[in-house]
Formats: structure tokens, sequence, C-alpha cells
């Protein structure tokens, strides 16, 4: 089926999220969507599947004008959606799922179960996807919960897929998987549009891209096209893929982890043992899939959790202290949820960068705040940092994420450290963001800081580490050096050790 | 993950945004939205609120439905006498609460001006304390338990210790405060040591402290020699606050004592590193702790500094208003200042203004009642109003054509 968007226009207010927006799909082609977070890809699919109404523009299919007004009607026309976050019942077996919402009956009321166990066995044959029908949600990998989404639509007879930020959760294996099933839909017949901001898996699969920046169409480009130039066209300058990063000159060793272990709420076991350590002047990435621990080593180590074994720092125990204590040790925090953990949203950029210093010279003297020295400190981290607003006084809520990231870096690099944890650091952020965010990292690190990032973004733990650390169940698989193949860390992430030695 | 791209372009309405923040508190949120909703839709619920009253006043008019009763034969009547009733109110209600017109001197006119004034005062000074913890993401239901509190210990310095003017009444204020901080550590520390719920909690001390006091007053110490009443003697003479404008009028220097405290809380709110603790737990509890916060301990001081303005309030009404001690000393104090403190959004200077505005609205009601022959309840009921549209600031948008919040700026001052 092909798909024409024609001048789709969204507004939310006076912020033009679509603007005008002219997009072809052709019947069984892969067509991404490439643009940074916030471009406007999401509110476009949205629209497309009658989340949104459009204020301008119309949508064909198969040349006809259609109108849809909820997803009901988009999916009854032969459009699916896989969206970033899996719309599933987890205590449901895979054929319930299936089933859900579009339930056959065998006679007039009862249902017909068996039907759709076939349904799921034929279209898991067919594209060869290892899924049992009567397999709970719950036990399935995340990987495989993404093929019963794409089942899902596939069930309904979708002639077009929408895969929204697809490979965000997935394991670099995983990854490769879904981008040979994209390949195999398309090759069936089945168009596909492939919504990402990830340049590498564009060129793997992409028969068409169309790049969005700011709202409107700023391109298109074949998949030949190199990464520099798809990253330059969503960010409408010049940008270097690569980290200009000299070689590290590791000190003495400056974080040690002992046999760290932590339980979550549950009393299920979150860190299972961790040990490694983090010299002065290296950057150790940790890597692995989310949820493999990677968040509890993060905040075991600041005192936010509790946690048992050792965590030493230029000599001095951490475990067991609070976050003021180990902050003032001389850790900086990045945490992986900005907008939750990192900063006050309505209080002013000026109030978010002396968070964790209010209480000392010289910001604050005998109990009274000195808002002088608050607003001198903003004017130069404002500046140093490149925070893009409008003002000082301006709400940390009001700026977009990469400034918000920078607000956080900023408060956290402006005491002297020691050690610098930064989870996540480029989440969500716009390649421009990215670089800045990067070079400053390294910049900390050639100061002679122990630099621990956490990231499950494979290029940037690749980019940015002198050592990788491969977490997975709460352990640390194996330390490996950062020419390590991608294969290689791909299986250590999904537990496997590494066999060559 | 990109959490970002799929949260579109929508700009999340601030009262969502906070309500969302942590999981069961929807309530908390909601009411955080309450207390620092936009000045404009503060204005806007007053004005909606006396709209509202004057439709009261015209249904309970008698005089208005007796010309209603004949509507079709002679309309002119019925709204004469509308316009009448309303006038009559408003009327009232000015004459009540401001400037009595129908006075011989202006020392007279002006008596409910300072009536307005003296009621306010406690408003006021628990109001800043319940600001203090609305702003720390604190719901402290326990301003009336505190108050009571505040003005037992208050009444106890003031009535059974000895000592010189001025220096009296400094103590029997100071364990005014105490006693209230005290009934507000409790809840404070309840909740930073087990969990419980603060709102709960400072409901169920209200209730303890009003059966203490009830108690209390049953042991002669806390009687008038040879009466088996349920009240206590005057405080004595050294321990009460002056008057502020001559013996004419029941205001005293208590009010002063207010306005200089709301002073004090906005320094301590907007300039002291304490303030700054208290505003970024209220506001985002985690981002606070991950700077090195002690949430647990703030929650507590939190407590303790709005439990020690309610008491104050208690201790100024013994010292300044009333003098002596009756189960009935806080009688709503608590409850207004609730209001009083969500209608000035949790800021000082608000929450005089507010307090004003019920100051003047409590003390117009006998008059309403004498001169526009309306019940006293219809105070009560334009004060509830007020409350309800505050609530409801999408309905305010809507009728008075109001824009929608779009980036939030943090208010300092």
């Amino acid at each position: 089926m092909k798909l024409e968007l024609r001048g789709i226009t969204k507004k939310f207010g006076d912020f033009v999220a679509n603007d005008s927006i002219d997009l072809v799909v052709e019947p069984g082609t892969v067509h991404a969507l490439l643009g940074e977070n916030g471009a406007g890809k999401s509110t476009l699919m949205n629209v497309l599947f009658g989340l949104y109404d459009a204020d301008g523009g119309e949508v064909l299919l198969d040349d006809k004008p259609v109108k849809f007004d909820g997803p009901g009607d988009a999916m009854r026309a032969g459009i699916g959606m896989v969206h970033q976050h899996f719309m599933l019942v987890r205590p449901f077996t895979v054929a319930e799922n299936v089933m859900l919402g579009h339930e056959p009956l065998a006679g007039s009321r009862l249902l017909d179960f068996s039907m759709a166990r076939d349904r799921v066995t034929h279209l898991s044959q067919k594209f060869g996807f290892d899924i049992d029908p009567d397999a709970v949600i719950d036990d399935l990998s995340v990987g495989a919960e993404q093929r019963v989404e794409i089942i899902k639509a596939l069930s309904r007879d979708a002639n077009v897929l929408i895969l929204d930020e697809p490979t965000a959760v997935l394991t670099p294996q995983e990854t490769d998987e879904l981008l040979e099933i994209v390949r195999q839909l398309a090759d069936s017949g089945t168009s596909v549009v492939l919504i990402t901001h990830k340049l590498r898996e564009v060129q793997a699969v992409a028969d068409t891209i169309t790049v969005i920046r700011r709202g409107k169409v700023v391109g298109t480009a074949k998949p030949t096209a190199t990464q520099e130039e798809l990253a330059s066209l969503m960010v409408g300058r010049d940008v270097s893929m690569t980290v200009d990063k000299g070689a590290a000159k590791p000190g003495a060793t400056m974080l040690e982890i002992e046999d760290l272990r932590a339980v979550d709420d549950f009393d299920i076991t979150t860190l299972d043992g961790v040990s490694f350590d983090v010299k002065a002047g290296e950057i150790l990435c940790v890597a692995g899939v989310q949820g493999n621990g990677q968040t509890e080593l993060a905040e075991a180590i600041l005192g936010a959790i509790p946690a048992s074994g050792s965590v030493t720092l230029d000599g001095t125990e951490l475990l067991g202290r609070s976050i003021r204590h180990v902050l003032r040790e001389g850790v900086g925090f990045v945490p992986e949820d900005r907008t939750e953990d990192g900063l006050v949203a309505k209080f002013t950029i000026e109030n978010n960068l002396v968070l964790d210093l209010i209480d000392q010279a010289p910001y604050s003297r005998g109990g009274a705040i000195n808002v002088k020295a608050i607003e001198d400190n903003a004017v130069a981290k404002v500046e140093e940092f490149d925070v893009r607003t409008t003002s000082a006084k301006a709400t940390a809520g009001s700026l977009s994420g990469g400034n918000q990231q920078k607000v956080v870096l900023a408060r956290e690099m402006s005491r002297p450290l020691k050690l610098l944890i930064a989870s996540q650091p480029t989440r969500g952020l716009d390649v421009g963001s990215i670089e800045f965010v990067h070079k400053r990292i390294i910049a900390e690190r050639d100061n002679g800081t122990a630099v621990l990032i956490i990231s499950s973004e494979l290029d940037e733990v690749v980019a940015l580490a002198d050592r990788i650390a491969v977490m997975y169940h709460g352990t640390i698989v194996d330390i490996v050096p950062p020419d390590t193949d991608r294969d290689t860390l791909g299986l250590l992430m999904a537990g496997g050790k590494q066999v060559t030695a | 993950m990109s959490a970002e791209s799929n949260k579109s372009a929508v700009e999340e309405n601030p009262a969502q945004a906070s309500a969302s923040e942590d999981g069961g508190d929807r309530a908390r949120g909601m009411l955080r939205a309450i207390a620092e909703s936009n000045a404009l839709v503060v204005f806007a619920a007053i004005v909606a609120a006396l709209i509202v009253g004057s439709v009261l006043v015209i249904i309970a008019n008698e005089d208005v439905i007796d010309a209603a009763g004949y509507f079709f034969s002679r309309p002119g009547d019925t709204f004469a006498a509308i316009g009448t009733a309303i006038v009559d109110a408003y009327g009232a209600l000015f004459r009540g609460s401001i400037y009595n017109t129908n006075a011989d001197t202006f020392v007279d006119g002006i008596k409910p001006l300072t009536g307005s004034l003296t009621l306010a005062t406690p408003l006021i000074l628990a109001g800043l304390g319940l600001g203090v913890g609305f702003r720390a993401g604190l719901f402290n239901i326990g301003a009336q338990g505190q108050v009571i509190i505040g003005a037992t210990i208050a009444w106890v310095l003031g009535f059974h210790v000895g000592l010189p003017f001025g220096i009296h009444l400094a103590f029997a204020l100071l364990g005014g405060l105490l006693g209230g901080a005290i009934w507000g550590f409790i809840p404070g520390v309840l909740k930073a040591t087990s969990g419980a719920n603060e709102v709960i909690v400072t409901i169920m001390l209200n209730y303890v402290a009003l059966y203490l006091l009830s108690w209390l007053l049953t042991f002669d110490a806390f009687q008038i020699p040879g009466s088996d009443n349920p009240k206590s003697p005057n405080i004595l003479d050294t321990a009460a606050w002056p008057k502020l404008l001559g013996d004419n009028y029941n205001l005293h220097w208590g009010f002063i004592f207010a306005l200089v405290m709301a002073g004090v809380i906005w320094w301590l709110m907007e300039r002291s590193t304490l303030g700054f603790r208290f505003r970024a737990v209220g506001a985002n509890p985690h981002a606070a702790a991950k700077a090195g916060m002690n949430v647990k301990l703030t929650y507590i001081l939190v407590m303790v500094v709005a439990g020690a303005m309610a008491g104050l309030a208690g201790a100024n009404q013994i010292l300044g208003t009333e003098r002596s001690l009756t189960a009935d000393i806080a009688g709503s104090i608590g409850f207004d200042a609730i209001t009083v403190a969500l209608l000035g959004r949790s800021r000082p200077f608000g929450i005089v203004g507010a307090g004003l505005l019920f100051g003047a609205l409590s003390a117009s009601g006998p008059t309403l009642q004498v001169q526009a022959g309306l019940p006293i309840d219809i105070v009560l009921v334009i004060q509830s109003v007020i409350v309800l549209f505050i609530a409801a600031p999408p309905l305010v948008r809507f009728l008075f054509r109001l824009p929608e919040p779009r980036i939030v700026k943090e208010v300092t001052a």
C-alpha cells in the first residue's frame, strides 16, 4: 500500500511541531524518518495515526484521501504502529495480547483462542520470529516483546507498519535481528516507516531517508549517504561524528569497588558482587542493556540506596555515608533522569546551578543566601557551558533537554572532583549537545578526574571509553578495551563470557 | 532511549506536572497547584465569588421575592428590589469591615477597619506557617491544634509567671511559639521516620489538642477562682500586647508583630539557606536528595516552623485579643488559615493580603446580619466560593477568558 502525507501541519499553541510536511512511502519499501529528539517525528506519526488532529494537510492511502478519527480507524485502514513503549498486557499470553480488541469469536459469544494461536504461529513462522503463542508477556525478553507488537500489527492486516524508535531498548544483536525482520517485511510487500535518530540503522536498512528538523522536511537522502552527511542534515550544520580524544594518562587508582551488593524494595538482587576500579585520568564506561543494575550501581556509589561491600574513593570509604558527604568527598553525579533527579524544574537556572552548594561560601554565609554570588556564578556558567537561554532567571523546566543537561554538568563540574559519575549523559540529547557533553567529559578526564560513564548507547561507550566494563544481571561480566568489536560486546551484554582470550 | 521524543511539543501544565511527579500523590499535586496558582486567577476567583454572593443575596432577599410575585405586571419593582438588595448587602459589607458611614465621628467610623485588622492577625500568622509547609510540599492541616497549644502555653506563662512588662510578653510569645513548634514536630518526625501521612496525623492532633485543652480547663489552675466554668481568668497586664490605637479599639500591637513576621518568613523562604532547602525539597524532593539535602530532616524542620507560626497565632490571640482561655480559643482560625495560605499562594505578602480580606469578611458578618437582614453564613459561602474557584483554575480561566499558563516562572517574592 502506498502512503502519502501532503502538507501536514500541526501546531501546539504558537509552536509549530509539523510545518507542511510531505512524505511518500512507496509499497514494499523501508522509509526512514530521521531527526533529532523534538524534531516532530513522533508528532507526525501521531497525526497519521489519528491521535492528533492536524491543523492542515491530508493523508492519502493508495492516492485516495482518508481521514482517521483515532487509532481504530487507522488500524482498519491497514496502518499498524509499534510504539516506543510497548502496549502489552503483561500477565496475558502472546495470543491473548494479539487478539485483544479484535477477538475472533467461536460461535456467538465464545472467544476463539485456537484461531488466535494459529495466527500467531503462522506469522511467527513466516518471519522466523520464534514466538510461543502461549508464553506470558512477563516471561519474554524485550526483543521478543517487540516482535509480539509487530505480530499484533501484522495480524490486523497492517500494510503500513510504523516503528517508533524501535531499537532504543534492544541489545546490538537484537537490533540486528530487528533490522533483518524489517527488511523481510518490506520484501514481502509491507511498507515500513522507521522513526529513529540512529544513523547506523538508517544506513543498514532504509530505502529512502527523509530528514526532519524543527518540524520541517529538510531533505531526503539515499542510504549510501555518509553518517556525517546525514548528521549535518539533521542538525543543520557540520558535525564530527568521532570524539576527539587523546590517549588517557591513567594515574593512581581513584575509585575502588569491592564486592558491591544491593537489593531492591522487593528483595530482588540488583547488584550481585560488583568489583572494579577506575584510575585518575581515565574513563571507564559501564555498558549493558538497561535494567542490568547500572542505575543501582551509580546510586549505590552516591549513597542513595543501601548497599554492602566496599566503595573507596582515594582511600576513603564511601559506603554508609550520606549523599552530602559523598559529594563533599569530590564526587560529581550526573543522574540518568535529569528532570527527576538532576534539576528542580520550577527553580531558576541560577538556583539549579548552586543546588548542592547553597550552604557554602560564597553562595551563603551564616545561613543567609548571597544573591549576588549566585547571579555571578550563573552568568559565568551559562557562558562557559553555552546554555542557550534568554536569561539565567528562566526556570530550568523551560530549557531543552540538551541545555538542561548542560546546567547539570556545569553544576557538577563546579566543585573540585576526584570522580565524575555520569549516567546516560547524552540520553535524549541532540547531536550538537552530545558533542558538547562528550568534550566536557573528556576535558574532565584530562584534568585527572576518574570518570565513570554508564550508558546503554554502544556508540557512546565506544567513543568515550578507555576501558569498557560490561554489566549483566548485576555483575560485571568482563572489562574489555574500547577497540573490542561490537559482536563481542553484544555477546557480553547478553551475558555471554568472552571466549577468546 | 529517547523518552523526550514521544512527549511531543505540548508543554505540560504545571498542575499536571507536579501531580504526576510522585505516584500516589496526585491530591498533593493538586493542592500544590492551588497553593501556587496565578495571581490573576486568585483575583478573578474573588470577583467571581462576589458575583455568586450577589446572586445568593438576591435570592435570600424578601423584598425581591415579594416583587418577583408580580413580576409580569410590574417588572421594574423586581429590578429595583434586586438593586436595593445588592447595594444593601455590599454596603453593609463595607460598613462592617472598613468604615461605618453611619457613625457620628471618624473615631467611631473607622472602628470596623480596626476590627478587620484584629481578626486578620491570627489568620496571617497561622497562614504564614501553613504557606511554608505548602511550599515545601507538606500539607499540614494541623494549624488548629498548633494554635490551641500555642494559646494554652502562652496563657499559662502569661498568668502563672510574674515578670516585668515586655519581658513577660516576649516570654509568653516564645512559649506559644515553642508549643506550636512541638505540635508540628510530632507529625514531622513521624513522617520522616515512618512515612506517616502528615495530613492524617495533623488532623488527629487537632483533636488531641482540643480535648487536652478542654480537660485542662476542668482544673482550678485554669479557672477563674470561685467559678466552675471552663474559662480561665485574664492574663496579667505585664504579658499583654498594648493597644495599637488606644483603648477605643481592640487592635493591638500583635497586628504589627504579624506583619513583621511576614517579613521574617519572606526572608526565611527567599533569602536563607534553610528556605532554599525548603523550596527545593518542595519542588522536587528527588533532585534535592541527589544534591545532598537531607529530605527527612527538612520535613521535620518545615513542620516545626509551620507549627511555630501557628503557635504564635494562638499566643497572639491570648496576649492580645482574647486574654482568657476557653475551649473555643482557636475558633476556626486553623482552618480559615489554610484558605488564607492557599489564597495568598503561599507567599508571605499574598498571605497578608488574603488574611486582611478574610479578616474583613468575618468582621462584616454581624453587620450583614443586622443591617442587610442576611444570614451570617453568607460570608462563609463567599469565602468558600473563592476557594472553589481557585481550586478550578480552568473554570475561572474560561469565565474570564484568561490565557493558559505556558512557561512557569519561579516567583521570587
